[in-house]
């Protein structure tokens, strides 16, 4: 096998094992994916790391896509590949399955246990993740455009758009810092 | 709106794929709260209980929230391969957006305006998810373990996640099962159908 493909192996092999541990999105597992990316395979530099996060974070999607940025600075189209199919063929296969035994069982004083216990963590684990993307960015302007946002969205029907494309402007003059 | 107001249901897999797509380009900084507002107040394919089900599931289970949810909801309704066009719908068009932002981004990363820009972006996604959550807490009225119960529970798991900052998968595991340990007890072996009867309350 040439160096490359087994670079490439390695690193969609270490992908489905993070895919199996990220528990909470596939951020959870970043450190590990520096780890290997990083630190051992030697695939990318530091700020390009860190620059995968930045990009997805102002991309519109699901944060997951950090990974396809990785792989693509790393190894171009094939890189997004392995990592892209390695965070998520596990995982998805998984929840398939999980939630198709689940629906089909949802009858089961079990399941239905586990819908009545786990609603009240899913849902303060909401409050939680904005709670910690707002206040661990120093400024009381930040968290004041956090919590105007909050009770926008919860007690109206404005176009989330328009306030992401506010929040844009509001940075965008420097208010937010 | 009462309990039994039929709901509409996605027209097929491509219904599917394209409205994944739409709320996926339409999720700066996440996309849970957009997935929320289409799915069950746009679309209104789910109710906020139904919501809260996937979402439950999703958060236990590995990968990223939201494209476990766009599973179960593709599965839901038109099987494996609605499933499969809910998720390239999440994924596939974002894909080609993010891959062209990282070729901009070496330009723009310096400028000022668009790192304000972002910050601004940041904040607001924070607020929309907390928004979402907020919205999402009357759906707890109908929870078999009580109302006093659910307050405790989820005031707990902020205090240990967002307070104590104690990692979320041991706090979803150990809390979880407590709480799903409860709500067995809490839930008869009779009146076990009532749960199922998820719509949007009164």
């Amino acid at each position: 096998m040439s160096p490359e493909l087994v670079a490439w192996l390695t690193l969609f092999g270490h992908f489905l094992l993070l895919s199996l541990l990220s528990v909470g999105g596939a951020i959870t597992v970043a450190p590990e994916m520096h780890r290997v990316m990083v630190t051992r395979l030697g695939l990318l530099t530091d700020p390009q790391f860190n620059a995968s996060i930045a990009i997805a974070q102002a991309a519109p999607g699901p944060n997951v896509l950090f990974v396809a940025v990785m792989g693509y600075q790393a190894a171009g189209l094939k890189g997004v590949a392995a990592t892209m199919l390695g965070i998520m063929l596990p995982s998805t296969t998984l929840a398939f399955a999980a939630a198709r035994w689940g629906h089909a069982r949802q009858h089961w004083r079990g399941v239905q246990a586990f819908k009545a216990g786990m609603a009240p963590i899913t849902i303060a684990l909401l409050l939680v993740t904005g709670w910690i993307l707002a206040v661990d960015v120093p400024g009381v302007a930040h968290f004041a455009v956090t919590a105007l946002a909050a009770m926008l969205v919860w007690r109206t029907r404005i176009h989330m758009l328009w306030m992401i494309v506010a929040g844009a402007a509001v940075g965008m003059l420097g208010w937010v810092s | 709106m009462t309990n039994t107001e039929a709901r509409p249901n996605p027209a097929s897999s491509l219904d599917l794929f394209v409205t994944f797509t739409w709320l996926a380009l339409q999720g700066f900084g996440g996309v849970l709260a957009v997935s929320q507002r289409v799915l069950c107040e746009d679309k209104r394919w789910l109710t906020k209980e139904q919501f809260v089900e996937i979402l439950a599931l999703a958060q236990i289970l590995p990968g990223p929230n939201v494209c476990n949810i766009a599973l179960t909801v593709g599965d839901r309704f038109h099987g494996w391969r609605g499933a499969f066009a809910a998720l390239a719908g999440m994924l596939a068009v974002p894909l080609l957006v993010v891959l062209a932002l990282a070729a901009l981004y070496v330009e723009f990363a310096g400028n000022r305006f668009v790192a304000g820009a972002l910050r601004g972006m940041g904040a607001v996604a924070a607020g929309l998810i907390v928004g979402t959550g907020l919205k999402l807490a009357p759906a707890l009225r109908k929870n078999p373990m009580g109302a006093t119960a659910c307050a405790l529970f989820g005031a707990v798991t902020f205090v240990l996640v967002a307070l104590l900052r104690l990692p979320m998968v041991w706090v979803l595991l150990g809390l979880g099962a407590i709480a799903v340990s409860f709500a067995w007890f809490r839930i008869r072996e009779g009146q076990s159908g009532e749960a199922l009867a998820g719509d949007d309350g009164p």
